[in-house]
């Protein structure tokens, strides 16, 4: 499915969503009412540099459009905002799809409860939600304070250790949104986005319950060996693939992480090759970051990796 | 009186050596042959072998295949991994991975399938066509 993906977007200015539309509305409208002023305040500039200008009343000028014009103007601006925010979507998580977001530094865990055996599923960088649904996200830091910000659906929400907060979504049709850390949290805060993947209804239950399933036994020689690879270089220390290895989940789950759209929190489009450079060294790619490069791993074998991961669909 | 003009007018001693300076034309024209002498050192790429693909479209789909998250390559915007070796002087180096000379039916082969040709590297099989690593290669020729 990658290669009909195009370019996502991440605008405030394109809004997908209910809570995006007044978000956009708020900007436009702040925006053309500060040209308008600032047209005017320079067109009075103009008239007073006239050489033969008649003499104003000062007290006029000050008093109307100094006192009186701006708090007639920002009193209007106030009051509709005002109106406009009471018809932001409540947050709340009745009747809502709830998902659970993590922050970590630098990527983002994503849990779902399993509808049929209400077991948990974890997955990475990526938060499907089905079109036309609303969906409540509970969000936590696992580090430092973070931020999620997707901005064609949804205004920003802290992202605070020890702490629970809560944002709801809706995408009104299916499409992919970028979304990005939107709180300096260290080095690689800029490397840190996210994909919202909104998906038509009956898709979203077939790709939950896609999820839910262990990882499959791998059908070719090749990823054969790779499995026996992340055994024997121990990356289940760090990583689960369900049905294999289980861990303390300091790295993403990679139960599934052959479906996912990109690797390393937004930073490379998902596939072989780029498995296999991130696996050798994550931190020419991305300086920083928690996981090691990989050392004392022959070609074939780092090679037999990537292609284990790759079919992880 | 200067130094120089005395010697000049003493008969006994030979006129010393100064070179003519050159005119003002003749300065120019050589300053032009110089920078066209230069100019020239990077167009090499008369003489890119042929590969039957368009360096341009190998551009792009080098950045598509992210060929970047192993090799630092200075022409494509994030191309920065260092788990292969840079490609910035590509289309000067005469091996490829180790003893594959350079030539763009052999890069072809390499791109399309790397461990057929050498077991034992860490370069995946990308699942390109044919066409695909073509273009690739007409783009590597251009890294000089």
């Amino acid at each position: 499915m990658n290669a009909g993906v195009s370019e996502p977007l991440q605008s405030v200015l394109h809004p997908a969503g209910a809570d995006a539309e007044v978000i956009g509305q708020f900007a436009w409208v702040l925006f053309g009412a500060g040209a308008l002023i600032f047209l005017a305040v320079m067109a009075l500039l103009v008239l007073s540099l006239r050489r033969h200008a008649q003499p104003l009343r000062p007290g006029l000028w000050i008093a109307g459009a100094g006192v009186a014009l701006p708090v007639v103007l920002l009193t209007i601006l106030l009051g509709w905002s005002t109106w406009r925010s009471a018809q932001l979507v409540p947050q709340a998580s009745g009747n809502a799809l709830a998902i659970s977001v993590t922050a970590r530094m630098w990527w983002w865990e994503v849990r779902y409860r399993d509808p049929a055996s209400g077991r948990e599923i974890a997955t990475a960088n990526e938060i499907r939600i089905p079109a036309g649904r609303t969906v409540y996200l509970g969000l936590n830091a696992a580090d430092v304070i973070h931020s999620l910000w997707v901005p064609a659906l949804a205004g920003k929400r802290d992202m605070i250790p020890g702490r629970l907060t809560g944002l709801t979504l809706r995408a009104e049709k299916p499409g992919i949104y970028r979304g990005q850390c939107a709180e300096y949290c260290g080095a690689q805060h800029a490397h840190m986005a996210l994909h919202v993947v909104a998906l038509a209804p009956a898709e979203f239950e077939a790709w939950l319950a896609q999820q839910a399933r262990p990882a499959q036994a791998p059908a070719a020689s090749l990823p054969e060996r790779g499995r026996a690879v992340f055994l024997e270089q121990r990356c289940q220390s760090c990583h689960t693939i369900r049905g294999v290895a289980a861990s303390n989940n300091l790295g993403p789950d990679l139960t599934h992480v052959g479906s996912r759209l990109q690797i390393g929190a937004g930073l490379l489009r998902n596939h072989r090759g780029a498995l296999a450079g991130w696996i050798a060294d994550p931190q020419a790619l991305k300086p920083g970051v928690f996981m090691p490069a990989a050392s004392g791993i022959d070609g074939e074998s780092l090679n037999a990796l990537a292609a284990y991961l790759e079919q992880l669909r | 009186m200067s130094e120089s003009n005395r010697a000049s007018s003493d008969p006994v001693m030979p006129m010393p050596y100064r070179p003519r300076q050159p005119s003002a034309r003749l300065r120019r024209v050589a300053a032009a042959l110089c920078l066209a002498l230069l100019a020239a050192c990077g167009k090499e790429g008369a003489g890119t072998p042929a590969t039957g693909g368009d360096a341009a479209t190998g551009k792009r789909l080098v950045t598509q295949y992210q060929c970047g998250a192993c090799h630092a390559i200075p022409e494509v915007p994030g191309a920065g991994g260092d788990a292969g070796p840079p490609l910035e002087h590509f289309g000067r180096l005469s091996y490829i991975a180790n003893g594959i000379p350079n030539q763009p039916a052999r890069l072809t082969a390499w791109l399309l399938d790397p461990p057929a040709m050498k077991p034992g590297t860490a370069m995946p099989k990308l699942g390109l066509t044919e066409q695909e690593a073509r273009h690739m290669a007409a783009f590597l020729y251009t890294l000089r």
